[in-house]
């Protein structure tokens, strides 16, 4: 019996997204097969990876993380033009922490400010990041939208409980935008079912099932994101067929595994090295299940990622 | 791929005899198409039809042990192309690739990094499970003797032995025969020399080819030469290669039914840039290898990888559990701490281990909530007072201690007034939010 290559037929393709302005700009998605699977699809844009910089300096992130940015990280500006001059960043995604009711409150005028700093020190593609406090978001996510009127962001994250005016703030100044839900398919259907019958496009919209980290639900986000994929693809499900995001450093750098001291757990070995192996290994099987924008933290972490894609490509 | 009833009755007698206890053939039929009967029981059956019917009723991907003993590892028998469908069965065996041309401090050195390479997580024990010692000095005797030194050091570990020559395989099979090395491999030059030494000591085969068809075409080979565990390397070398070879094996043998290809993948990803061998290898072990072979076992490389083999393998439908009961921890006296948490295995390991590092010793009650972690149970309201404190006093614990103090997880603070109430007489203590915490928590208290 002789081998023929059993080939997967497909009624569905992943929408095709664009952010950023000019020669800058960055597509993800549009492929018509399951991830990297490019014998029985075409695969028209590889994996994008963003650098995630912050609005405040990180008091919360691990040192070995901490030192990759003491010299930047207590002004969005420098950071981000860090990220993108040093480090070549082809996305930056900036999270408003500092609006968090518990992590400063600072305003949304604030917040809008800071868009405003970041947008004209850098010219690679901006995403526009919450605090992810529900209430607060609302108001920050609209401010920081006009602020950004016309640079064509993605802006994040809408929810169940806030996604009404962040939606029509999105529309207003011609952004693209993130839907999260919490691991579950049937959730994030509705979520962007409820966001385009407000005549948001499903073309401008990113799915995010929420990433866990390796070791703490990593097995529940890959096997949404690979339910998710496989209903855009098999069964031509609309909803479901926006580009997926994997905001991997946010859950990834508050685990055990990357904070312990050698000394708490000498069985586990070195710390920077664990915690480069938990943001990598969570992008990689992110990628296997079919994440088209990862937003992480560590460069070292980010460029061997970057290597991964390439063998991938 | 398993025949429909219909299929089978083509080829039974169809003289409805009854003596198979079923009322017709197409009865016998349609039970034999679910696995709900044994094929002898029709004694008419002819030999060709059963010989087809064994074939076509054997699972689509075959199942065997690599090693020997109780760390022995099971592969193949895999049923799904993704986990949701069911569940993953037989987690990858991880193999550190050991040269035979190291000295002799060296290849101790490594088979002593894999012999001590277990670590506890969640509950399970997890390790490098197997060494694969390869033939770089193309000098028999020099492998033969690493072979034995490697092996004598890691008395646990499944053995592989990987060389393309027949003669020096021989040899080194012999001397290691017990531990029914996995042979690494053949080819299309010396299928049948390798086939021979396989079937004498009755060890695995892995086979190498370049591309799934001269793989078929090998697979068949030697399967016709009565080598029955066959290990499957395609060549892929590059994540691209393992994803897409790896994904057509798996669905060449599930979908298509496909015997040549159904049997466990071995991938080699060995790189020089630790970091990045880590990342191929996760591409392998989500998508469909059985052994991955790695150069190096760093301890944060291992921790990892384990993690994502657990994560990867873990029964989608049956989250990890432990039993409700008050664990002590410690030599917890009557006035030690009493605190509370739900019964799934992630949140009992990682806040035990934190009670233990804390030295304080101490009562842990863990209430059964269907395995759910403290906010995903609180959110589906199975960790909420009325239910913790009926938990609590069911349990008699009062009993055997001198106070009545409860200190719940941080992340569930909002029950402390609720629980208070239902749970007479009791102190309600909000502890930190995350288990790391734990440790200060408990010696400030017990200060
Ligand atoms: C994996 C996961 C799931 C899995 C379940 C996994 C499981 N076996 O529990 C699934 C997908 C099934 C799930 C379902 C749901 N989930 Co859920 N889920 C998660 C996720 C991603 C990780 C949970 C986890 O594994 N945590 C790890 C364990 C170890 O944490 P833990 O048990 O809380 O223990 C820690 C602390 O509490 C502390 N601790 C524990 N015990 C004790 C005891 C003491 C004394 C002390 C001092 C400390 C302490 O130490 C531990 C480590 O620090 C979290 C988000 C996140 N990343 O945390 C959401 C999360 C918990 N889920 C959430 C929700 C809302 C749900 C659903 C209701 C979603 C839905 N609408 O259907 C359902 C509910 C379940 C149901 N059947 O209805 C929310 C809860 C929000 C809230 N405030 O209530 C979260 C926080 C997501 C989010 N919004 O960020 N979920
Ligand atoms: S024993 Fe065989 S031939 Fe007789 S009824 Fe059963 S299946 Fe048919």
């Amino acid at each position: 019996m002789s081998f023929t290559a059993p080939k997967e037929t497909y009624n569905g393709k992943v929408l095709g997204l664009d952010f950023g302005k000019g020669d800058k700009a960055v597509t993800i998605g549009g492929e018509s097969s399951l991830p990297f699977l490019s014998f029985e699809g075409t695969i028209p844009n590889k994996p994008v990876i963003a650098y995630e910089i912050q609005d405040i300096a990180p008091d919360d992130w691990p040192e070995p993380l901490k030192e990759q940015y003491k010299d930047v990280s207590n002004d969005p500006v420098t950071w981000a033009k860090h990220c993108q001059d040093k480090l070549n960043a082809k996305a930056i995604a900036l999270r408003l922490v500092s609006t968090h009711p518990d992590r400063g409150d600072r305003s949304a005028s604030d917040a809008a400010k800071t868009v405003k700093d970041v947008l004209a020190a850098i010219n690679v593609p901006l995403i526009i990041l919450g605090s992810n406090h529900i209430e607060k978001d609302s108001l920050v996510l609209v401010a920081a939208a006009e602020a950004a009127s016309g640079f064509n962001c993605i802006i994040g994250k809408a929810q169940e409980g806030n996604y009404k005016t962040i939606v029509a703030a999105a529309l207003a100044h011609n952004h693209k935008l993130i839907a999260m839900s919490e691991l579950d398919i049937n959730l994030a259907k509705q979520l962007n079912i409820l966001i385009t019958q407000m005549g948001f496009d499903k073309s401008r919209l990113m799915t995010d099932p929420m990433c866990s980290a390796l070791g703490y639900g990593l097995e529940y986000t890959y096997s949404v994101m690979e339910r998710i994929r496989l209903a855009g693809l098999m069964q031509n499900d609309a909803t479901m067929q926006p580009p997926i995001l994997g905001d991997v450093g946010m859950y990834v750098w508050k685990t055990k595994e990357t904070v312990a001291s050698e000394a708490d757990v000498p069985g586990w070995g070195r710390l920077e090295e664990r915690g480069i192996a938990w943001e990598t290994v969570t992008s990689t099987s992110m990628l296997m299940a079919g994440t088209n924008l990862l937003i992480m933290r560590h460069p070292k972490a980010v460029e061997t990622v970057e290597k991964v894609i390439g063998e991938l490509s | 791929m398993a025949l429909t009833g219909i299929q089978i009755f083509k080829l039974l007698p169809k003289t409805n005899c009854k003596k198979c206890g079923f009322p017709t053939c197409l009865a016998f039929a349609m039970k034999l198409a679910q696995a709900g009967v044994d094929i002898s029981k029709c004694p008419d059956i002819s030999e060709e039809a059963k010989k087809s019917l064994g074939e076509a009723s054997s699972p689509p991907i075959r199942t065997f042990s690599l090693g020997t003993g109780d760390k022995a590892v099971k592969m193949g028998g895999e049923g799904v192309l993704f986990r949701h469908e069911k569940k993953f069965f037989n987690p990858c065996a991880l193999a550190l690739n050991i040269k035979d041309n190291l000295s002799d401090d060296e290849l101790v050195k490594k088979a002593s990094e894999v012999a001590s390479s277990e670590m506890d997580r969640v509950g399970q024990k997890l390790r490098i499970d197997a060494i694969s010692i390869e033939c770089a000095s193309n000098d028999s005797a020099k492998y033969e003797a690493a072979v034995k030194l490697v092996a004598g050091k890691a008395p646990e570990a499944a053995i592989i032995l990987n060389c393309k020559d027949a003669s020096v395989i021989e040899s080194a099979v012999k001397a290691v025969a017990d531990r029914k090395p996995l042979i690494y491999c053949a080819t299309d030059k010396n299928a049948e020399a390798m086939a021979n030494i396989a079937k004498t000591y009755s060890v695995p085969l892995a086979i190498y080819a370049d591309g799934l068809d001269a793989l078929s075409a090998l697979s068949e080979k030697i399967a016709g030469l009565g080598v029955e565990d066959i290990v499957l390397d395609s060549g892929a070398k590059t994540a691209k290669e393992i994803l897409e070879n790896n994904t057509q094996i798996r669905r060449a043998a599930l979908k298509k039914g496909f015997k040549p290809l159904g049997y466990p993948v071995i991938n080699n990803v060995q790189r020089d840039d630790s970091m990045l061998e880590a990342n191929i290898a996760s591409v392998a072990i989500a998508k469909y290898a059985s052994i991955v072979i790695l150069s190096s076992i760093e301890q944060w490389k291992n921790l990892a990888l384990y993690t994502l083999r657990q994560n990867i393998y873990t029964d989608p439908q049956v989250p990890m559990q432990v039993e409700q009961k008050v664990y002590t921890i410690g030599d917890a006296k009557p006035d030690s701490p009493l605190m509370i948490t739900t019964n799934f295995s992630l949140t009992y390991f990682i806040v035990s281990g934190e009670i233990e590092n804390s030295k304080v010793p101490s009562r842990l009650a863990v209430m059964d909530c269907e395995g759910l972690s403290v906010l995903t149970a609180w959110a589906a309201g199975k960790f909420i007072a009325s239910k913790i404190a009926a938990f609590i006093q069911e349990s008699g614990i009062d009993k055997e201690i001198s106070h009545k103090e409860l200190i719940i997880p941080g992340q569930v603070a909002i029950l402390s007034g609720a629980l208070e109430d239902k749970l007479e007489g009791w102190k309600i203590t909000v502890g930190p939010r995350e288990a790391n915490s734990i440790p200060t928590f408990l010696k400030s208290k017990a200060a």
